[in-house]
This record gives structure tokens, C-alpha cells and sequence, in this order.
């Protein structure tokens, strides 16, 4: 993002996390409430960037452990003739998605607990800095007219 | 495309029969004509509407192959154009590279102007400011609250005050409406605000606007508010506190029951399916002011009619769900989900054949409902046996054009409220009684 913004930039989807990543601006007089916000929503976007890269790693890695051993089990090779990979059928993999949703279910239970307390507080800080911001706005238009 | 010409023809063909009959009824059957024809605008709109709301996520399967092809030809592209900058771009500052980097993209999406897909991917890979556009407010707005999957819900709605016994009132037919409608953006906008790292993770859901950026959870929740409150006081003041009450209920089934259980236990399809089949109550309960049989036989079909829908179209996203942590049936249990699904395909032709006695419908209805309910029944029991994706596909597609055509046949042969004074003599009379005491 340019250096002379004032605004927040957000990026193109992480390849592992699918989460867009956000560079947040720091205002030079930003206040302590502002600080308090802006370092929740890091820490957040932290959290979630590190849960989810590390969930989608470990799906994409069982999903291939799982094909490689049907495959193995029905005698054929990762790779067919034509040197494509060779893939199961959707029905066959649904012993593996029942599998790991299973397996991952405390993990979310967990992770959802989290996201909900962030994304309230996140959300509340908000309406803290921006009923700020407009009490700071009324008062300066009354300045001026006086 | 095929399935709304369709739904128009049977409209069409329907018309002059309906015409004649209704031609020769008092004055306020007129009104009821006119209405029935705008409503069968609403479900053919509605059903294009389902369409290529519905469609997305497949044509967005479909489409990806191409798309991806033209995703590797830009990159390519751009690619060359950069190599070719790159010896001269380290002895740029960064400002003019940015320039550099505009000029290509520029050049790029002249050439994309033609192939919209393309486009699309290109922005994507772009930072963007977190600054609110004015001009873009209303899509993300309407993006936001769903604002299709809206429309499907007030035309529920309409059905189900069209479909109550009592003379038909415009203005609180117009409020009923637009309250339903404003609680179904609240909802919907509450829905993505809690969803956002999960909509992230799964193809579908992946270009809202809250997972974009392009709206901050603050104003979404602002928003949610702004829409919710009024959309409630209006059906609590201006039609009834009984619409306004199921009207708060089903908000609140929807954002905290519904959401939060999607990702914990698989009741949350039955939960869903009951989001699904209050907004026709509303819309009887707007007419009536009470809550009667016949809003509940209205609800009930409803009801059945989510599982089908619902479970063949969960059938397609079982990687998605199970990677999300969803727990749906179609993952977990995939042999209870296709039982389900038939089973409220039958439960739907139980359903019409209750209607006329609950006297909502002549006994015309199940009849002329019948091969319908049969279709899809027939596809829900293909998807019951086969159990791939070929037989969710088509049980899913039969359920969108179902659903506004069940709905159509029982307007069309509701039990009209003259004919109910007529057979005041006539024995059964007690339905009929309660029939007479309602009218004004």
C-alpha cells in the first residue's frame, strides 16, 4: 500500500489460510482506545491466519495420505499411464470427510468460541472509537460556529 | 433459461381457463386475478432468481476450468510484461513502478473488458483501500442482506397471505412484505457478520463483502439494526404483534440458533428448515391475525420442502463442509441424509392431500399437484438409491422450479371466499361456520 494512505489496506487471499490480510494504518495521534482496537484486530487476524493455515495444511496432507493409501489398496499407482494424477471418486472420499470433521470437531468447537468473543469485542471497540470520533466531530463543528 | 420458459408456457396456458372462471365471480375476484398474475410474475422473477442465485455455486464449478484457463493466460501475460520491465524497474522509485504496474494492468484489462471472468480474478489479486466507496453501498448492501435469497422469502410470504380466507388487503399485504423483507436482511447480514473466517474458507461464500473487506463489521452490524428494528415495529404496529413476534422468533432462530449450531451438531438443518417455514405463517398470520391450520399446513410444506432442497445441494459441498468444520448430514451421516430428503418428498404429497380438507383448497389440488409431487419424489428416490452426484444435482434443480409451481396450483385452486358463504348449508359445516364468523 502507498506510504501517503490514511486508510487500512487489504490483500488478496492467503494461498494457505484463505484469509485476506490487512495492513492496518497508524495514525500519528492515535489515541489510546484507537491503540486498543487496532491491536485486537492484529492479534486476531494472527490467530485466525495461524488456525487456519495450519488446518488447511493438515486437510490438504490427510486428504493425500488417504488417496495414497485407497490407491495403494486397490493396487493402483498416484500416477496413471498418461501421468495424471489419479484421484478418487467423490464417494470414496467421503469416508474421508466424515473422518476428519470428526476428528477436528473439538478443535472448532474451541476455535468458534474464540471467534465469537473476538469478533464481539473487535466489533465493540468499534462503536467505542466511532462514537468518539463523532463526539470529537460535534464538538469541533461547535467550535467553529462559535 | 429452460426452466423459466417453461414455468411462463404453464402459466400462460393457465391463464385463459382462469380467466373464464374467474370472469364470472363478484367484483373483488378481480382483484385476487390481478394479484394471482402478479404473484405468478413474482415466482417465474423468483424462479429466474433461484435460478442464478442457486446456480452460482454450480456455475462457478462448471465455469473454474475456463476460468482458470484465463487466470494462466493474463498471468501469463502480465508475467511477460514484467520481465521485460524488470532490468530498467529496480532503478524506478517505488511510485513510478506502481504507475508501471497500473499501465499493465490496464493494458491487461482492456483485452479483459471482453472476458468479464477474467477481470474479476485480476482484482482479486489486487490490495485494496479500506475505504468505503458511496456508489458501491447499495451492492454491498444488497450483497449483504442476501438480497435474493430475501426476495424468495417474501414471496413465501405472499403466498401464504394469499393463501388465507379472507378478502385481500393491499396496504397490509404491502406492509407484511416489506417488514419480512427487512427482518430477512437483518438476519442475513447478522449471519455473514459471524461468519466471516468460515465464508473465507469455502468457494461459495468466498466473495461476500464482509470476507472482501469492502464493509466493516461495525456498519454491518449498524446495518442489521437499521433494517431489523423497523422491519419488526412495522409488522408489530402496522399489520399485527403476532406477525412481529414470529417475525423477531425467526430472526432469532436464524442468527443464534441456526448459525452457531450449523457448527456443532446437525440438527441445524431441522432448525433451518423451520427459519424456512415461518415466513408464509407470517404471511397468513398478517391476513388472519391468527394462527390457524391452515398457516401451519402452509408451514409444513414449507418445512418439507428445505430437506430435499437443502440435502441435495449439501451433497455437492461435502469437501467444503468438512474442511470448514460444518457438521451437515451429507458428511456425517450421508445415509440419513438421503432418507430424510425422500422422505419429505412424500410428506409434501401428504401435505397437498391434507389442504382441501383443511378446507384452504378444493380437492382439485392434490390432484393437479400430484404428478409434480410424484416427479419429485421419483428424484428423491433416485437419490436415495444412487447416491451420487448426478441424482443430488437433479433432485436440487426439480426443487427449485417445485416449489414456486406447488405454490402456484394451490393459489389457483384456493377455495374461493364466496364459495365457502355459498356452502353455509352444506354438511361439514363447522369449518365453514369459523369461515363466516372471520368475514367482515
Amino acid at each position: 500500500p502507498p506510504a501517503h494512505s490514511h486508510s487500512d489496506w487489504i490483500g488478496p487471499p492467503d494461498k494457505h489460510s484463505n484469509l485476506r490480510p490487512i495492513i492496518f494504518y497508524v495514525p500519528p495521534e492515535e489515541s489510546a482506545l484507537e491503540r486498543r482496537l487496532r491491536e485486537a484486530r492484529q492479534e486476531a487476524q494472527a490467530s485466525n491466519q495461524r488456525f487456519w493455515a495450519r488446518h488447511n495444511r493438515a486437510f490438504r496432507q490427510e486428504k493425500e495420505e488417504f488417496i495414497y493409501s485407497r490407491l495403494k489398496a486397490k493396487g493402483l499407482e498416484m500416477k496413471d499411464e498418461s501421468g495424471q494424477k489419479a484421484t478418487l471418486n467423490a464417494e470414496e472420499m467421503a469416508d474421508f470427510y466424515k473422518d476428519f470433521l470428526s476428528k477436528n470437531f473439538k478443535k472448532h468447537l474451541q476455535y468458534n468460541r474464540d471467534w465469537y468473543k473476538r469478533n464481539f469485542r473487535i466489533t465493540f471497540l468499534m462503536g467505542q472509537v466511532a462514537l468518539v470520533r463523532a463526539l470529537r466531530w460535534l464538538r469541533w463543528r461547535k467550535k467553529l460556529e462559535q | 433459461g429452460l426452466l423459466v420458459c417453461h414455468l411462463r408456457s404453464t402459466g400462460v396456458r393457465q391463464i385463459p381457463c382462469r380467466l373464464v372462471h374467474l370472469y364470472h365471480e363478484a367484483n373483488d375476484r378481480l382483484i385476487t386475478f390481478q394479484y394471482f398474475n402478479f404473484l405468478k410474475r413474482m415466482y417465474v422473477t423468483r424462479c429466474n432468481k433461484d435460478l442464478s442465485q442457486r446456480a452460482k455455486p454450480k456455475s462457478s464449478s462448471i465455469v473454474s476450468p475456463f476460468h482458470e484457463l484465463q487466470q494462466l493466460d493474463q498471468e501469463k501475460k502480465v508475467v511477460h510484461k514484467i520481465s521485460q520491465v524488470s532490468p530498467v524497474h529496480q532503478s524506478w522509485s517505488e511510485t513510478s513502478s506502481r504507475s508501471e504496474l497500473r499501465e499493465i494492468k490496464s493494458a491487461a484489462e482492456t483485452e479483459d473488458s471482453v472476458i468479464p471472468v477474467g477481470t474479476e480474478s485480476k482484482e482479486d489479486r489486487r490490495w485494496k483501500e479500506m475505504k468505503l466507496q458511496l456508489e458501491d453501498l447499495p451492492g454491498i448492501l444488497a450483497r449483504l442482506s442476501k438480497i435474493k435469497l430475501t426476495a424468495l422469502v417474501i414471496s413465501t410470504t405472499s403466498a401464504g397471505f394469499a393463501m388465507a380466507p379472507v378478502p385481500f388487503e393491499l396496504t397490509r399485504f404491502l406492509l407484511a412484505s416489506l417488514g419480512t423483507g427487512l427482518a430477512s436482511c437483518a438476519a442475513n447480514s447478522i449471519n455473514q457478520f459471524f461468519e466471516v473466517p468460515f465464508d473465507s474458507n469455502m468457494n461459495r461464500t468466498k466473495n461476500r463483502p464482509l470476507v472482501r473487506g469492502q464493509i466493516s463489521p461495525l456498519l454491518a452490524v449498524c446495518f442489521a439494526a437499521s433494517c431489523g428494528i423497523p422491519g419488526i415495529a412495522l409488522l408489530t404496529l402496522g399489520v399485527n404483534p403476532l406477525t412481529g413476534a414470529l417475525g423477531a422468533f425467526n430472526i432469532f432462530l436464524y442468527t443464534c440458533c441456526y448459525t452457531p449450531l450449523k457448527r456443532m451438531s446437525i440438527a441445524n438443518t431441522w432448525v433451518g428448515a423451520v427459519v424456512g417455514a415461518i415466513p408464509p405463517v407470517m404471511g397468513w398470520t398478517a391476513a388472519t391475525g391468527s394462527l390457524d391450520a391452515g398457516a401451519l399446513l402452509l408451514g409444513g410444506i414449507l418445512y418439507s420442502w428445505q430437506f430435499p432442497h437443502f440435502n441435495a445441494l449439501s451433497w455437492g459441498l461435502r469437501e467444503d463442509y468438512s474442511r470448514g468444520g460444518y457438521c451437515m448430514m451429507s458428511v456425517t451421516h450421508p445415509g440419513l441424509c438421503r432418507r430424510v430428503a425422500l422422505r419429505h418428498c412424500l410428506a409434501l404429497i401428504g401435505l397437498s392431500t391434507v389442504a382441501p380438507v383443511l378446507d384452504i383448497t378444493t380437492w382439485t389440488f392434490p390432484i393437479i399437484s400430484l404428478p409434480i409431487n410424484l416427479y419429485i419424489s421419483y428424484l428423491g428416490f433416485r437419490f436415495y438409491r444412487d447416491a451420487d452426484r448426478s441424482s443430488s444435482r437433479k433432485l436440487f434443480f426439480c426443487s427449485l422450479w417445485h416449489l414456486p409451481m406447488l405454490l402456484l396450483v394451490m393459489f389457483t385452486c384456493k377455495k374461493s371466499v364466496l364459495e365457502k358463504e355459498d356452502k353455509g348449508n352444506l354438511p361439514g359445516g363447522s369449518h365453514e361456520m369459523a369461515m363466516e364468523i372471520r368475514l367482515p
